[in-house]
């Protein structure tokens, strides 16, 4: 198709402006290509000079910060597991089967967690861990997280799954499959790009939170990388500037992974449907 | 210490799998500390002293030291949620401050209710000293073993001051506030980018704030916060002197730098105003000597002993002081507290005791001396705490052991914040302090002098 | 399509797909965990907030109910309106949703959705590529990196700003409210970008190549064909945003609530009210406060969304 030309300026200024709103959101971020790298970083920018791996070499050598890595990725592994397993199949009863009252229960719950997500409801939740034997363990975290996302994640994947026709799962069942043999072999493969999503904010979610393993766990064994960072602060209680900046770096790769991993091998789409 | 409910689940599992040593117990000890982090020392003296020791003298139990990382306030939080629900570690550090409203809360027990009446029969209670003692008493109860004490003062930058022009800079000793006011005048007209005072203020610093600048200002007046028959002073001519100081200093004269009492992390930035030489005089404890300014740390004072010297807090005017005192300072301290629901009260009593027996507190000394709250244990090789703490600890001053303590403090914080942001005058910053301290501890509990 | 269809009957036949056995089995592995770590958290909130709970001190062992005493207290009109109580938290939190999640991540969500459909795919990547970093990375990370971007003396914003000729300013200090309303814009605009580029896409591109023989302009093709399709896409953003920026707590990294609480908001006062100062009575009464909120941003939503549909 031959572009006219106002059309081509219109698309170069598009373009301009997407390029420009790119840089700003990366303006914060500069810093972290730098500082790691630097054996003397300050909050300043600057390029180090020369540059050194030796800020990692330090924090390899830091077990408790190297096992809290390795527990970050089992509760967030965990819980992603529990809120993608259970989101999926609660969304997709709540939007093919007729259970009464179905229609207000997303936005219910979601209220619900409003309140919960709250610091207000560390205390309850605290002691229905600790009654029910768990504080200090992983499965803990993995259960709280579960419960909490799962509201939202219900939210999102049933969006996804009322916008894809259920004329699939129909011509499964008339050619004589089961509901549950619609579900597991004709609905899922569809509804797996809104898995994804939700996967990946659940994934964000648990491995950034500080409020809820903190309160959970005690051993400094199992706590995860949002709470062992604060090992990288000096005895006055101020950040050790350099090993923070590589930590934080070596914390951020697997969401970068992640999120790559995912687009690379599914985009991301929040809604199903049929693309003409 | 492990859950009681997973206790019981598995208790059957233990009973098969413990055929091996049946008498083994497991303790576990909690501080806020991390070998290379915060106090670092401490964590090195459990880890590397206490712990071998007390197991080789006690085969069977097995200790376990859980370094915490995160702030007081935090520990706080997991320590009463842990003791509220009969979890947490069996012998943990503790603020001395915090003890009464653990205690009104019922998450506390005093020594003796936890471990028998043995706890009374331990040599080392006779070699406390009266006010540190009290540093973990609470309705003539011990409820922990002080470890150590503190004590405030002025830390001087002598060379900014002689290059001031003040007289005597090696040993400049103050005896009225106008005395700090003129000297850091002084320094400010030197160099008019400088920030010659440090007085903490603001929220940001939370008890730093009410510790290291409110108090050492108040006592200057002759008033403390609560009066001799226990009651809240809400208005008074002294918290208004004290408040017009924080104004003269950081409004009017600009004599303070008002951004550190502000930002999040305002506390940091005063510690590099005095090392970059910004801040010539700074109200701090002796921890700032011990733990901030040493060589190779972050905030180290390049050749500290020549350039670094330390002053006496003066009262408002000579006399004016609590007590009638020329001179003042607050002390604080912490110690060690027995979980009251611990699984095994005799050997987390032994531990805490064998902690704070002279051979293991010297070992402490040897890796980071400080002022112990033992009289039988020497400050060896540091002569600045031994100066401080025999000139300061006869004249100091301790917090009310009051449950309100803690919220009444965090009132003072925004009083005195709000006076240095600007926002509010002296008279109304303390009007509004008045109406929050009656809502907390109620009308009856109030006196305006 | 989306929303909408939770609030009316499903069009299609009547005919369910999965019994309600079925259904029932598939609802049980989420109704457990939500029902014990949701809902029962949720009316112990309820529940505590009409007392004086609190975790140290004498009311710690014997709290009592004292009805609305909590929510009377929050209301006080003495002092509604200073700075560090209730009201002075509840207005800024309004204010900061209203910014920074509806004229913020909305719009520049909606603006970068429309712009990456049609510029060049390395342009696209790019841009797409730095704002969901600003999503995905854990707030620990961001919330320093951006102490350091904003540092007044060394940060890279007032390096920028200085070298261009314009002055440097003191943002943490002197504007903190516009700071974390820009850093939440900049934070969560990921999410309203991967939600209507989603949208977009899933609109035949027939209808937009009707509009191009036409000689529609984008922002005719934008107005008249596809915000009225993607009006329910639009609600359930606006939902979930609202309630995530009510919610947020990584300011707190940034500024700590100050300087002078100007930047508390309301779920880190309710972080000072439940954890510092340790009243869980008063700490929970906010969180229903906050509910109670997110349910009418929720229901004013809904109602718009069916209102234009039907106009």
């Amino acid at each position: 198709m031959k572009l006219t030309v106002p059309a081509f300026l219109g698309r170069m200024a598009f373009s301009a402006l997407a390029a420009l709103i790119g840089v700003v959101f990366a303006l914060p971020l500069i810093w972290f290509l730098f500082a790691p790298f630097n054996a003397r970083a300050e909050l300043g920018l600057a390029i180090p000079n020369p540059w050194t791996l030796s800020n990692f070499f330090t924090v390899f050598e830091n077990k408790f910060a190297m096992q809290a890595l390795w527990n970050s990725l089992i509760q967030s592994v965990g819980g992603v597991i529990l809120v993608g397993a259970a989101a999926t199949l609660a969304a997709y009863a709540l939007s093919r089967s007729s259970i009464p009252g179905k229609g207000a229960v997303t936005y219910v719950l979601l209220l619900f967690s409003s309140v919960v997500s709250g610091s207000a409801a560390m205390v309850p939740i605290f002691l229905i861990v600790s009654a029910a034997g768990l504080m200090d363990t992983h499965l803990a975290v993995i259960l709280v997280f579960a419960g909490g996302l799962l509201p939202t994640a219900m939210f999102i994947l049933r969006d996804f799954i009322d916008s894809i026709p259920k004329s699939y799962e129909e011509s499964a069942m008339v050619a004589g499959a089961s509901p549950v043999q619609a579900f597991f072999d004709v609905a899922l493969p569809v509804i797996r790009p809104g898995i994804v999503v939700v996967v990946v904010w659940a994934f964000v979610n648990i491995w950034g939170s500080f409020l809820i393993p903190f309160i959970l766990l005690r051993s400094d064994t199992n706590m995860p990388a949002s709470v062992a960072i604060y090992s990288f602060y000096s005895e006055a209680g101020t950040p050790t500037v350099t090993l923070l900046a590589a930590y934080a770096l070596i914390y951020s790769l697997p969401v970068i992974v992640l999120y790559l991993f995912v687009s690379w091998k599914f985009g991301f789409r929040f809604f199903g449907g049929i693309k003409a | 210490m492990s859950n009681r409910l997973r206790a019981l689940a598995f208790g059957l599992v233990g009973a098969t799998a413990m055929a091996g040593p049946v008498f083994a117990v497991d303790l576990e000890i909690t501080c806020r500390c991390v070998i290379g982090g915060v106090n670092s020392g401490t964590a090195q003296w459990i880890e590397e002293s206490v712990i071998p020791a007390f197991v080789a003298a006690n085969p069977g139990v097995n200790v376990k030291l859980n370094q915490f990382g995160g702030e007081d306030a935090q520990l706080t939080q997991q320590l009463a949620l842990d003791f509220s629900t009969g979890a947490g570690p069996d012998v943990s550090a503790f603020d001395g401050f915090l003890i009464p409203s653990f205690v009104e809360g019922g998450l506390l027990k005093s020594l003796d209710e936890v471990a028998g009446p043995e706890v009374n029969d331990w040599t080392g209670w006779a070699n406390l000293s009266d006010g540190s003692k009290a540093l973990m008493l609470y309705q003539d109860k011990f409820y922990g073993i002080p470890l150590g004490t503190d004590v405030r003062m002025i830390y001087t930058r002598k060379d900014i001051l002689a290059e001031a022009g003040v007289e005597n800079a090696d040993t400049w000793q103050p005896t009225s506030w106008n005395d700090i006011l003129d000297a850091a005048r002084k320094v400010k007209a030197l160099k008019p980018d400088s920030f010659p005072i440090q007085l903490n203020a603001g929220v940001a610093m939370g008890e730093a704030t009410t510790m290291q600048g409110y108090w050492l200002a108040l006592l200057g007046t002759g008033e403390a916060v609560k009066d001799a028959d226990g009651k809240w002073i809400v208005s008074s001519p002294g918290i208004l002197d004290t408040l017009n100081l924080y104004k003269t200093i950081y409004v009017d004269e600009k004599l303070g730098d008002a951004r550190a009492q502000l930002l999040a992390d305002g506390r940091n930035r005063s510690f590099a105003n005095f090392r970059d030489g910004v801040t010539a005089l700074l109200l701090e404890g002796d921890y700032f000597y011990r733990s901030v300014t040493p060589e190779g740390s972050e905030f180290a004072v390049a050749d500290r002993d020549n350039v670094m010297g330390w002053a006496k807090i003066p009262a408002q005017e000579p006399g004016k002081g609590i007590r009638g005192q020329d001179f003042v300072t607050i002390s604080g301290g912490t110690g060690f507290v027995l979980n009251p629901a611990t699984d095994a009260p005799k050997e987390a009593w032994a531990l805490l005791s064998f902690m704070n027996e002279p051979a293991q507190l010297e070992a402490f000394q040897a890796i980071q001396p400080r002022i112990t709250a033992r009289t039988d244990v020497a400050i060896p090789n540091s002569p600045f705490l031994t100066e401080t703490s025999q000139t300061l600890l006869p004249l100091t001053t301790a917090r009310p052991n009051d449950p309100d303590y803690n919220a009444v403090s965090a009132e003072i914080q925004r009083m005195t914040e709000s006076v240095v942001s600007g926002e509010l005058s002296p008279e109304e910053a303390m009007a509004q302090y008045k109406a929050s301290v009656t809502k907390i501890v109620g009308e009856e509990n109030t006196v305006s002098l | 399509m989306t929303t909408e269809s939770t609030t009316e009957k499903p069009k299609t036949k009547g005919f369910a797909l999965l019994s309600p056995r079925a259904g029932a089995a598939f609802l049980t592995p989420a109704g457990l965990l939500v029902a014990v770590f949701v809902i029962a958290p949720f009316f112990w909130v309820i529940f505590v907030s009409f007392t004086n709970r609190t975790l140290l001190g004498r009311t710690a062992l014997n709290p009592e109910f004292i009805g609305f005493g909590n929510y009377l207290t929050l209301f006080d009109f003495d002092n509604f309106f200073q700075r560090g109580q209730f009201g002075f938290s509840l207005i800024l939190t309004v204010q900061f949703v209203l910014f920074s999640a509806l004229l913020g991540q909305a719009l520049l969500g909606l603006l970068l959705a429309w712009l990456i459909q049609t510029v060049p795919p390395t342009v696209k990547r790019i841009t797409e590529t730095f704002v969901i970093a600003a999503w995905i990375l854990p707030e620990v990370v961001i919330g320093f990196a951006w102490f350091a971007f904003l540092d007044r003396d060394q940060g890279t914003l007032n390096m920028l700003l200085t070298s261009v000729g314009l002055p440097p300013g003191d943002f943490l200090l002197e504007h903190p409210f516009w700071v974390i309303v820009f850093f939440n814009t900049w934070r969560g605009a990921a999410f309203s970008m991967m939600l209507f580029n989603s949208a977009f896409s899933s609109i035949p591109p027939s209808y937009f190549q009707a509009a191009d023989v036409a000689g529609a302009s984008s922002w005719q093709k934008f107005k008249d064909i596809a915000l009225p399709l993607i009006r329910g896409h639009i609600v359930t953003d606006l939902i979930l945003i609202t309630m995530w920026t009510f919610n947020t707590f990584t300011p707190f990294l940034l500024t700590n609530g100050g300087p002078s609480y100007r930047t508390e908001l309301i779920s880190i006062y309710n972080y000072r009210v439940a954890f510092r100062d340790f009243e869980f009575g008063k700490g929970a009464a906010v969180g229903v406060i906050i509910m109670l909120i997110n349910l009418a941003f929720a229901l004013v939503y809904l109602s718009l969304g069916r209102k234009k549909r039907k106009a």
